[in-house]
């Protein structure tokens, strides 16, 4: 299907950034689609279920997608695979969504594109992290916020973070007995622990009244270094790590869930394949690079939330807001009022926030000795360590080659579960994604959205 | 208010607006393919349509994500 309508604006991702955006044009008059993977708009922070729960700041989020309902078209269940540039400066967006006849194409055409992607989690290999039962910590929050399902009766909760903490007392909320929340890093205990240091004390005491409240232990400096069972987790083995995260001693726990997390990877792929320029964050993830309007370097494209820097929703939604504005101030200059000063003061403290989280939180190196020679490193591809160490031996001095040779992240999820480990393992700094077609797509919805003179354009991710 | 969909012909419940990997998981069933190689049991792991590791076939139609797809009424789901 592809619609004559030539937008003014196209959002992909519905989370707090894209809605914010979206609105904020929506509200100035522009013609506006906003299209997201979901049943339900919300992103990671705020899926909620059919009906939703009482949650802090979930019933503000609503509101601001039904004013959107109203004034855009909103498409849930699309699923965003490519986005190109036209000679004459309009972004086409293709997707593909899924109804009662089964699987269809639709294609956008808009003269702006606001990426709004947000982030997955950032899992580390360690054996057995392919039983089911190991969940990610974002994961776990899914089901619970998304489907009202516990992902476990006796869960541990184990990486890096303080995405760990509202997972783990989240969990226990529910009625799952945590067993532990295992934070690699942080030396320093809850009492002192590094989201204090960044103004957020009120919700650190919230959560650590919430971890005793239920007699959830927290440990720093220890982490889930293997999982245990036949068909399932069974037991997981807790080792107490020195600063490196090199395993001083073991312990096993018996559980039937591990929720893992060492932070997240920003989703910039439909951002490389328009050639947007990226750079690098302190963690070692790689985001898009935006000016003070949130505008990327390729004319027309936005980008807000985690695509251009993990900060959190707040920032999101403050980010989202900058670029909705920024937007109409490129389409329609006069209908522009007031100025962005409280919304970049905001955003300001927000990145400092961010890039405060990145300190607090390195990923050391002594994980990569969690590992055995059959620990899988790439679950798609079941490569493990033993064949990425192989490719080493056989002159593969990269990732790239890493990649070439042993196949680690040639799989279905096209190595964005395991992209950050190889990287690692390599010896290198991960590089920016280059993934053409960023969902998988039938050959049946690929030919149909093939416009007629399909190759004669520059395709920017080649 | 919930209705079932069916896993190797034993019916589950389904709270509506419930994706089917959430409903399997609920009702205890947390691994429903084998992996091409080394045959091991796979469900849900990243949750939310990263890792395609929780792909299953509803209604006999190509595999999907688990997690991403909505459980709708009568849905009948094969395991490995």
């Amino acid at each position: 299907m592809t619609q004559d309508l030539t937008y003014d604006l196209v959002v992909v991702g519905g989370g707090p950034a894209g809605v914010a955006g979206a609105l904020t044009a929506a509200l100035a008059g522009l013609r506006v689609t906003l299209l997201d993977s979901g049943a339900r708009l919300g992103g990671q922070y705020f899926r909620h279920a059919a009906v939703p729960r009482r949650e802090p700041g979930l019933d503000r989020f609503l509101r601001q997608v039904r004013e959107l309902g109203a004034r855009a078209d909103v498409l849930t269940r699309h699923q965003v695979w490519n986005v190109s540039r036209e000679p004459d400066g309009d972004v086409t967006v293709h997707a593909h969504t899924r109804d009662a006849s089964g699987e269809r194409p639709v294609t956008l055409r808009a003269r702006r594109l606001l990426i709004a992607t947000g982030a997955h989690d950032r899992p580390l290999p360690f054996p057995g992290w392919d039983l089911p039962g190991v969940l990610t910590a974002g994961g776990a929050q899914a089901l619970l916020k998304g489907g009202n399902v516990l992902a476990g009766r006796r869960v541990v909760v184990s990486g890096t973070g303080p995405f760990l903490l509202p997972v783990a007392t989240g969990l226990a909320g529910a009625g799952a007995r945590v067993l532990g929340v295992y934070e690699a890093g942080g030396g320093l205990g809850l009492a002192r622990h590094p989201l204090l240091a960044l103004g957020k004390a009120a919700e650190t005491a919230g959560y650590a009244a919430a971890l005793v409240r239920h007699r959830v232990p927290y440990r720093p400096r220890h982490a889930v270094v293997a999982a245990h069972g036949e068909r399932e987790v069974e037991a997981v083995t807790v080792a107490r790590l020195d600063a490196d995260w090199n395993v001083l001693t073991t312990s096993i726990v018996a559980c039937d869930t591990v929720a893992v997390g060492y932070g997240f990877v920003p989703q910039i792929e439909l951002g490389t394949q328009l050639g947007c320029d990226t750079r690098a964050e302190p963690d070692g993830s790689v985001v898009l690079a935006v000016d003070a309007a949130q505008r990327t370097s390729v004319p027309g494209v936005w980008a807000a939330g985690e695509p251009t820097g993990v900060a959190g929703w707040a920032q999101a939604e403050v980010e989202g807001r900058i670029a909705g504005r920024a937007v109409v101030a490129d389409a329609r200059p006069q209908a522009v009022r007031g100025s962005d000063g409280v919304l970049l003061r905001r955003r300001s403290r927000g990145r400092a926030f961010g890039a405060a989280l990145h300190e607090a939180y390195p990923v050391r190196p002594g994980w990569q000795g969690w590992l055995r020679d059959d620990t899988l490193v790439c679950r798609c591809e079941e490569v493990p360590l033993a064949r990425v160490r192989e490719a080493q031996e056989l002159g593969a001095t990269d990732a790239r080659s890493v990649k070439l040779l042993a196949r680690p992240g040639m799989g279905w999820c096209q190595g964005r579960i395991c992209g950050y480990a190889v990287s690692c393992l390599a010896g290198e700094p991960p590089a920016p994604p280059r993934r053409p077609i960023a969902q998988p797509v039938t050959l049946g919805a690929l030919s149909e959205a093939a416009p007629p003179d399909a190759g004669s354009q520059d395709d920017p991710a080649h | 208010m919930t209705f079932h969909i069916t896993v190797d012909g034993r019916e589950i419940p389904v709270v509506p607006g419930q994706t089917v990997g959430a409903a399997l998981h609920a009702a205890g069933v947390r691994s429903w393919r084998t992996t091409r190689f080394g045959g091991r049991p796979r469900g849900l792991f990243c949750g939310i349509g990263v890792c395609f590791d929780c792909l299953i076939s509803v209604n006999g139609r190509p595999p999907e994500r688990a997690c991403l797809l909505e459980a709708e009424p009568g849905d009948e789901v094969t395991t490995a």
